[in-house]
């Protein structure tokens, strides 16, 4: 239990940190494509979590990710509420019920279907979806932790030449493409922010 | 809250607090105090942008056993309220439905038809109708 307490309230401390670093940046990205408050609400939803960082720590790991969602889901607004919320929540469930034959990779892979399916969307439609499936594929193959940051920053860049097929961005038809997506790209910095947490991380 | 009266509620939310509240007094005009009528506008700041802990309240607020449908402008109103739904739980969650049509005239449209004593299905056919398939 100790070990998950240090392990969650780290993952808390850096995920903040990194959307608290970028929010403006994520913003920025969201004025050209959408409606600009991407980086807002991000903070949002993790300033929340960081608030209940002491109750969340307390909790074994499974329960502790979907509080998070929850979280989430009732802070971060937008889209992408819904849909972190949804990752957060299926990996918690999946996890809680799953605890004793535990395939992480094949959690997230279902976490990750879940939240395609609340978005209606898929790969390539120029969503977070272009992040988490590319990392996805990397823990499969029992990929380096750094390797993993390295594929999530790849990917995000990569939805700039898409055009964007959901949400406000898929409005402007061509003129999205040329613009890196901000769900994407909000989705790399946690991913490599964690990677690079979890490549330090010695349990006690 | 408003579980015993006999018409189905009416949900209206946007990204805007001005718009949803515009709606919904338009709905009022329309049908007086004859349908559960809540919105909710904007993100938990007041600014533009959604919030799934106002949907929760507003459908509660407008709550009826018959239904209530709930009319979204852009997105994140509908992924926020579908996520507000799942949130109510079964069996409540069945009893509530996300109109695919125009907010304004979808809300005017299904408020006329619940005032009647329609059930949800058929408020939510009539507003639909507004929308090209």
């Amino acid at each position: 239990m100790q070990t998950d307490r240090t392990l969650i309230l780290g993952l808390i401390e850096t995920c903040r940190e990194v959307i608290a670093a970028h929010a403006d940046h994520l913003c920025e990205l969201d004025r050209a494509i959408g409606d600009g408050d991407h980086g807002t609400n991000m903070r949002r939803g993790c300033d929340a979590v960081y608030v209940d960082r002491d109750r969340l720590s307390g909790m074994p790991l499974a329960q502790a990710l979907e509080k998070i969602g929850l979280t989430l889901v009732m802070n971060i607004g937008g889209a992408s509420g819904p849909l972190y919320g949804t990752l957060l929540i299926e990996m918690g469930r999946k996890l809680g019920s799953n605890a004793h034959k535990t395939n992480f990779a094949a959690i997230v892979g279902e976490a990750i279907d879940a939240v395609a399916r609340r978005g209606r969307s898929q790969e390539g439609d120029k969503t977070l979806l272009d992040v988490l499936y590319p990392v996805h594929t990397e823990m499969v193959r029992q990929s380096a932790l750094v390797r993993i940051a390295d594929t999530a920053k790849e990917s995000a860049q990569l939805t700039a030449g898409m055009r964007a097929m959901r949400g406000r961005a898929s409005f402007l038809g061509d003129r999205s493409i040329g613009h890196v997506d901000p769900g994407a790209s909000s989705c790399a910095l946690l991913a490599t922010a964690i990677c690079h947490y979890l490549k330090e991380y010695r349990p006690a | 809250m408003n579980g015993k009266i006999a018409n189905v509620g009416i949900v209206i939310v946007s990204h805007s607090p001005l718009v949803a509240k515009g709606t919904a007094d338009m709905v009022r005009q329309m049908v007086g105090d004859g349908v559960p009528l809540s919105w909710c506008g904007g993100n938990a700041e007041g600014g533009l942008g959604t919030n799934t802990a106002g949907i929760l309240e507003a459908i509660e607020a407008a709550w009826s056993d018959h239904g209530v449908a709930v009319f979204v402008d852009l997105g994140g109103a509908e992924t926020n309220s579908e996520m507000a739904i799942e949130m109510l739980g079964q069996p409540r969650s069945g009893l509530v439905a996300i109109c695919n049509a125009p907010i304004v005239e979808g809300a005017v449209i299904a408020a006329a038809e619940a005032s009647g004593g329609a059930s949800l299905a058929k408020v939510v056919a009539t507003a639909e109708e507004l929308s090209p398939s």
